[in-house]
């Protein structure tokens, strides 16, 4: 007796969106292993964690602040990982689009109107952008791996991030503290609720729509579809995918660096060295968790969010490290990819052995 | 104790329906240098892999020194003192020889030792190989000699080596044959697979010739020539050639004018000097021994690969230089590649979003303001599947889940639904079942006869009898003149693939 993986003829449906699902019943069993095994009622921990976040008015505003950038990177990143260009350093991207967009309230205070809104979510879209630019150049260029390249370049983000803050853009006033100035007027984004939820909302929802169109509906949507899952195939329809490789970082790098201007310009105010969380590397969970579909990566956003909020939570109520978000999200990854399996595989259990001479061919 | 090393008796092996080998005998002597020879799909890799324990007959047994055994799998091969030689490597870039080696070794490894032993095998049988240079360093012949040497090292009674000198060089080749030799003269046995008839002469004791899967013959190849293999390979039962009227031709719709292309990668083959003119009306084949340029002649021509190409393509009067696959089509060109899952379609997608695929720069209304419309591709989809007998389970399926043959009458229905003026297929007919080949090739003609024109690379000799109107042979990249398929018999084209044409080929032989 024993166990083989069979493929099936065409990709299951079902599957497709019950794999998730899967995923995250799993996470929750391990997560529960996880917390007894550190001496924790399971039940209330896990009570904690993903259904305490979502209970009060509050939380569910904070939830939005934090889905809000996971949304606009992971559908950017959703994108990039159909047409298999591997975008593993949004976090960059978003640092620097939080640093391009920043330079006009530092550098220029007094412009406080209306425009400088404007002007900033585009100079942080373009700083997310130009910083894919990287990888995409190598990339075309010299057929770098886009995956180690646009790592790599998060680090080196976060130090130039970090040179400025510290350094030229440091606030005169702020007593020595590594932050900029605060920025005022119309250099915040606009808010509402009780006055955390913020504009980035807004754009990460036009984002999902306007993608969800293009995946389903257009040539573009189609050609990065095809480069994606057949290349060779994209050579004969006459799709270049070295251009695939320029749309889609620059597309999800200006989507990330949006994010960080948001973040910016929403929640702190002010520049400093931690910019986010690691949205950028959530997001990457984001866009597998939402089937690398616009429509369930704002379902997914959700999730991840819930347990960014539920990692804060642990930390006070059970007194465990907030690193244990981190392990959910990574034991989440590892769920989904392995529940992926079955979309194209069905299990079957052999009875025995049967003869193997078939199988080589 | 027999005279033979290892017999393969009464061999017969059947995947489904299709027999690859059947009732296949073999015999090996010790010491004895045994070519196997074949058209492509003949079965000697199917036979080769049952020798080497990758596959398991359905009939028949083998014996090794006159004892039946099972080869349950390779290294079970490896015991009994089988080795091969695989036509492609399966090296690791990043490690050295010695580490490469010592990977495919049973046991745990004492490296120093190891590479002294590389060095000394290497040596002594005059393939000098540095135990510890990277293999990325290494050109195509040195990496080869890494794979005999690894044999070698487990000092093997046969050695088995599927087309050795595909990739190599002349001299590179010559240097082989001397050690081949010298291991024959030490009592090994050599089964030696090769398109090469010359080679196979200078070098071989017997030779068995498969054709469909059944032994067609078993002879001495230095009692004969060149050609008379050739006529075993291909067989002699010609079928009757194609005598149909052919009209009137129309102008030249495809020209290529001394056009070349380097190799795609260690395994490809460089076109050279390639000059090709089809007109309306015509079907045109060429025919060749796989992996001799066919697919780069294929990228040239479609615009699939447009950087390298040297010489000039013209398509219905255009210079395409410049003009990618997208732009070929426009001016009327359709293409049909080889692979038809990956390649030709793309598996993942329904059938209609594969209409798509090759239409949605040509057809009126496929994309409008940047939107697919999917309704229109659908139709197209279902007008194809009616008009070629496109059987599927439900309305528009994926296209992995469509057999070989309805999958290829959908890809070149996509196409021929079109009616485009230039058609350019390869291996129209590859894997398909005869009743859905009968279509495609009905098809292929009804087009030539309304006007368009047609070419055909195709490795199916019947095939190209049976339709085409001229036929080139293409070899090692070269491209033979076209002649009318009435002037050409089966002795002559196989001559042709065996590389007569070739600029060359004379001197090569004579050495």
């Amino acid at each position: 007796m024993r166990l083989v993986l069979e493929r099936r003829a065409e990709r299951s449906r079902l599957m497709t969106w019950l794999s998730p699902v899967l995923a995250v019943a799993l996470t929750l069993l391990a997560g529960a292993v996880i917390f007894s095994l550190m001496g924790l009622d399971p039940a209330h921990a896990l009570y904690v964690y993903f259904l305490e976040p979502v209970l009060w008015w509050w939380s569910l505003e904070e939830l939005v602040v934090k889905a809000a950038p996971l949304v606009l990177i992971g559908v950017g990143l959703a994108v990039c990982f159909r047409a298999n260009v591997w975008n593993i350093g949004a976090e960059g991207q978003l640092t620097m689009g939080a640093l391009f967009g920043s330079a006009l309230p530092i550098l220029w205070h007094e412009f406080q109107s209306f425009p400088v809104m404007v002007l900033m979510l585009m100079m942080g879209a373009l700083g997310g952008a130009l910083y894919a630019a990287i990888p995409a150049y190598l990339r075309t260029r010299f057929g770098t791996n886009e995956i180690l390249t646009s790592l790599m370049l998060v680090y080196v983000a976060q130090l130039i991030a970090d040179w400025f803050i510290r350094g030229p853009w440091r606030d005169p006033q702020g007593f020595n503290f590594p932050k900029s100035v605060q920025f005022e007027g119309w250099q915040l984004l606009p808010t509402f609720g009780d006055g955390r939820m913020h504009l980035g909302a807004g754009l990460a929802l036009v984002a999902v729509v306007v993608l969800y169109v293009l995946m389903s509906r257009t040539l573009k949507g189609f050609e990065v579809r095809v480069v994606g899952t057949a290349p060779r195939a994209g050579t004969f329809a006459g799709f270049s995918s070295k251009r695939m490789v320029w749309f889609c970082l620059l597309l999800s790098g200006g989507l990330a660096g949006l994010a960080g201007i948001c973040e910016v310009a929403g929640p702190s105010g002010h520049l400093q060295p931690a910019i986010s969380p690691g949205y950028g590397f959530t997001a990457i969970i984001v866009a597998f968790l939402g089937r690398l579909n616009p429509a369930g990566v704002l379902v997914a956003g959700v999730m991840l969010g819930i347990s960014y909020l539920g990692g804060e939570a642990a930390q006070i109520d059970l007194g465990i490290s907030d690193k244990t978000a981190q392990v959910f999200q990574g034991i989440l990854l590892f769920f989904i990819l392995a529940c992926d399996t079955l979309i194209l595989y069905r299990i079957r259990l052999l009875r025995s052995q049967t003869a193997y001479g078939d199988a080589g061919r | 104790m027999s005279d033979f090393l290892l017999e393969a008796v009464h061999i017969t092996k059947t995947f489904g329906e299709f027999a690859a080998n059947d009732d296949v005998t073999l015999r090996l002597k010790p010491g004895e240098i045994h070519a196997l020879l074949g058209e492509n799909g003949a079965g000697k890799s199917t036979l080769v892999k049952m020798m080497y324990g990758a596959l398991q007959p359905s009939d028949g047994e083998l014996r090794w020194r006159g004892k039946p055994v099972r080869i349950a799998n390779p290294a079970a091969a490896r015991a009994l003192g089988v080795g091969m030689v695989f036509q492609h490597f399966s090296l690791f870039e990043a490690l050295t020889v010695a580490e490469n080696v010592a990977l495919a070794l049973p046991d745990a490894t004492d490296m120093a030792a190891l590479a002294t032993r590389i060095e000394q095998v290497s040596r002594g049988y005059g393939l000098p190989l540095q135990p510890h240079a990277l293999v990325a360093d290494l050109s195509v012949g040195q990496r080869q000699r890494i794979e005999i040497v690894r044999c070698l090292l487990q000092e093997p009674s046969l050695l088995i080596m599927d087309e050795p000198t595909a990739v190599l060089t002349p001299q590179e080749a010559d240097q082989l044959f001397v050690t081949l030799r010298r291991l024959a003269a030490e009592g090994c046995a050599i089964l030696y697979i090769s398109h090469r008839l010359e080679e196979v002469k200078a070098l071989c004791q017997a030779a068995t010739v498969l054709r469909r899967g059944k032994v067609v013959a078993v002879v001495d190849p230095r009692r004969e020539t060149a050609a008379s293999l050739a006529r075993h390979m291909v067989g002699v039962d010609v079928a009757d050639v194609s005598t149909r009227m052919v009209q009137a031709l129309g102008e030249a719709i495809l020209t290529l004018d001394h056009v070349s292309l380097p190799a795609d990668g260690p395994f490809g083959t460089a076109l050279r000097d390639v000059s090709l003119e089809v007109a309306g009306g015509e079907i045109v084949a060429i025919a060749g021994v796989a992996g001799n340029g066919q697919s780069e002649l294929f990228d040239a021509v479609s615009g699939e690969r447009l950087e390298g190409v040297g010489g000039s393509i013209t398509i219905a009067g255009h210079g395409c230089a410049a003009r990618g696959i997208k732009a070929r089509r426009a001016l009327g060109a359709a293409f049909v590649p080889e692979e038809r899952l990956g390649h030709g379609a793309v598996p993942d997608f329904p059938l209609s979003h594969n209409v798509i695929l090759t239409r949605f720069a040509v057809d009126d209304g496929m994309v409008q303001r940047g939107l697919v419309n999917l309704g229109l591709a659908g139709d197209v989809a279902g007008r194809v599947a009616g008009a070629f007998d496109v059987r599927t389970a439900h309305s528009d399926p994926e296209a992995r889940s469509l057999s070989g043959g309805n999958l290829q009458k959908f890809v070149i229905g996509r196409e021929l639904d079109r009616r485009p003026r230039l058609l350019v297929v390869n291996q129209p007919t590859w894997g398909v079942d005869a009743g859905a080949a009968a279509v495609i090739r009905q098809a292929l003609i009804d087009l030539a006869r309304s006007g368009s024109a047609v070419l055909v690379i195709s490795q199916d000799l019947d095939e190209i009898f049976a339709i085409a109107d001229r036929i080139a042979v293409i070899s090692r990249g070269e491209l033979s003149d076209s002649r009318p398929t009435g002037d050409l018999d089966r002795e002559a084209i196989g001559l042709l693939m065996a590389g007569a044409h070739e600029r060359g080929a004379s001197e090569r032989a004579a050495s």
